[in-house]
């Protein structure tokens, strides 16, 4: 009998090639985050910003913090919502459950892809930062901490992933629902658009209630200096578990009617 | 009883099932026998896609018994899966692998897969194994999606509406791959709405109008297609009647209808009353209900009531 692991290590495998040959997924959700921290690093590279009391960077160094956050949550969100999307309504996802794979194999083939593709963004990102403007790169226990804010929004984003397509109703409606899910809180919580201490305080205040600004948080804590707050990881772990169990509850492998 | 040595792949009993109101299964009892190619042929709605589906393991049941392969679906859905093949009545896949990538890929959930090669060979796709999936043809495409179905060398394979929405041409290239699915000791249950594929590829066949089973048997016989009456059809000249031992149904102008069950008699009767008269028989010819006259009138609105007992 095939084993579980050996089962998940040729899914990923397949999963792998089928991301990479489809132009869509390829284009979107690897070259557009490294194409907006080229315009954004380029635009705005050599302004300064102060994301905390005492604290100056450049706002290339606050781009490539956003840019990585936004990598992943499109690796992530994006990519495993209309991804799965897509496979649920043209019936991959019901032959797959016609077979004997495990469903958590399944999914796990996707999620550890996912995970995957958002590190070599977060790297390829951390280089650019690196190599053109002399970003600074998280080194000891800052460096474990944004490991560990990375892990736990990779998976609290794939899992909010696979809760949006429970509502999503059909592969044509996803990148729709995706985008208008996610594009406003990525404004809200500073990503495009430094949030400074001007802001209206409802406008903090709703970036403060969804996981994008406490991931955001802690990415900048890794780049950019400012303080790394547990608190952050936990509210973000939070949303990863609702979403989990949403999901878990609400989620169906056959196109919706 | 163990199905597999009886012979019987799939036994179901008394099977129902609504969705709400609307019953889609009203009781249905069908034997499949190991080895055949069994053919579930009948109008869009009459719940063929249910029927399926439930041996499956894909819907519940509300009632009855099934047992495919001797495996309640309801109750050991993971050993069912690993023993049947799957090709639903409409699928997808992903579109950026190759042929071979794909059939390897579902070999791979199997314990005990086929050879990519032998599979490729057996639907006619070998030609094609470096294809991506989104430059297939339909027919192409419906033969990869037996071949998938083939990954886990299954004894037993449904296909439901194989052929609905192609060509003709890509209709045989998928016919011949089921034809040589029996070669290989298969068992096979296709759903269709054509007569003519459940003519050309089944061993037996039913017919399912409304959730019941209306009829029931093989191509050639069914619904006692052989023994129903016959029709004797002949003109004669103006002014000429036919011999008083003709029991003539009907007469139109000088055509003439005799229903009858002794063809061979009644046709000796006829000729050599027509030979002795010298009279020519004009428009000779004797019909027999066809599978769609059979098949029309079964699934007609308002025969549904019929039982399959009806002759
Ligand atoms: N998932 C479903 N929900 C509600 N009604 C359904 C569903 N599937 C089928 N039906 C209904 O059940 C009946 C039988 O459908 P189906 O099994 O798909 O027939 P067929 O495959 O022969 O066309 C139809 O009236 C259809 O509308
Ligand atoms: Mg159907």
């Amino acid at each position: 009998m095939m084993n579980s692991a050996t089962m998940l290590e040729n899914q990923l495998k397949y999963v792998n090639k089928a991301f990479w040959r489809n132009p869509a997924s390829a284009f979107f959700t690897f070259s557009f985050p490294l194409m907006f921290l080229v315009i954004f690093t380029s635009l705005l590279g050599h302004h300064s910003i102060s994301p905390q009391r005492g604290i100056t960077v450049d706002v290339s160094t606050y781009y490539v913090a956003s840019m990585a956050a936004y990598a992943v949550i499109t690796a992530c969100y994006n990519n495993i919502a209309i991804g799965l999307a897509i496979q649920r309504d043209s019936g991959v996802l019901k032959r797959t459950r016609g077979t004997p794979i495990p469903s958590g194999v399944f999914i796990l083939g996707r999620l550890i892809h996912a995970l995957f593709v958002a590190v070599i963004l977060v790297v390829i990102t951390a280089a650019y930062g690196k190599f053109f403007y002399h970003a600074s790169l998280p080194t000891g226990t800052p460096l474990v901490e944004f490991l560990i804010m990375l892990l736990v929004g990779t998976l609290t984003f794939c899992a909010l992933g696979f809760a949006i397509t429970c509502v999503i109703p059909n592969a044509d409606a996803a990148p729709a629902v995706v985008n208008a899910s996610i594009l406003p809180l990525l404004f809200l919580s500073g990503v495009f658009i430094p949030i400074t201490s001007t802001a209206p305080s409802w406008l903090i205040w709703i970036g403060r209630i969804f996981p994008v600004r406490h991931f955001v948080l802690g990415m900048d804590a890794g780049f950019v200096g400012t303080t790394f707050n547990w608190m952050d990881v936990l509210i973000v772990a939070a949303w990863g578990l609702g979403a989990f169990l949403l999901s878990y509850r609400f989620f169906t492998w056959e196109p919706k009617r | 009883m163990d199905s597999r040595h009886s012979g019987i792949a799939i036994s179901v009993k008394g099977l129902k099932k609504s969705y709400g109101k609307n019953a889609a299964l009203r009781g249905v009892d069908l034997e499949i026998r190991q080895g055949e190619i069994f053919a579930l042929l009948g109008p869009n709605g009459a719940g063929k896609t249910t029927f399926v589906e439930i041996l499956e393991g894909f819907r519940r049941r509300d009632g009855g018994e099934v047992s495919v392969l001797g495996i309640d679906p309801d109750h050991q859905p993971m050993a069912l899966k690993t023993q049947i093949g799957i090709v639903l009545q409409s699928t997808g896949m992903d579109r950026y692998l190759n042929v071979a990538e794909t059939v390897k890929m579902y070999s791979n959930y199997y314990p005990h897969p086929r050879p990519v090669d032998e599979i490729l060979a057996l639907v006619g796709l070998d030609a094609k194994r470096n294809e991506r999936v989104l430059r297939l043809s339909g027919g192409q495409q419906r033969r990869l999606d037996v071949a998938i179905a083939l990954a886990g060398n299954p004894d037993l394979l449904f296909l439901d509406e194989p052929t609905t929405g192609f060509d003709p041409s890509a209709r045989r290239e998928v016919w011949e791959v089921i034809k040589n699915l029996r070669a290989l000791g298969k068992t096979v249950v296709l759903t269709t709405h054509f007569m003519d594929e459940a003519q050309y590829l089944a061993d037996r066949l039913a017919i399912i109008a409304n959730g019941h089973i209306v009829a029931e048997g093989n191509p050639e016989t069914l619904a006692g297609r052989d023994r129903m009456l016959a029709t004797v059809h002949f003109s004669l000249p103006e002014g000429v009647t036919p011999p008083p031992q003709l029991e003539v149904t009907t007469k139109v102008g000088t055509a003439f209808e005799v229903k009858t069950t002794k063809v061979t008699q009644d046709l000796y009767e006829l000729t050599s009353w027509a030979l002795g008269a010298s009279v020519d028989l004009v428009d000779l010819r004797v019909d027999r209900p066809t599978l769609e006259d059979v098949y029309l009138e079964l699934t007609a609105v308002g025969a549904v009531s019929g039982s399959k007992e009806e002759k």
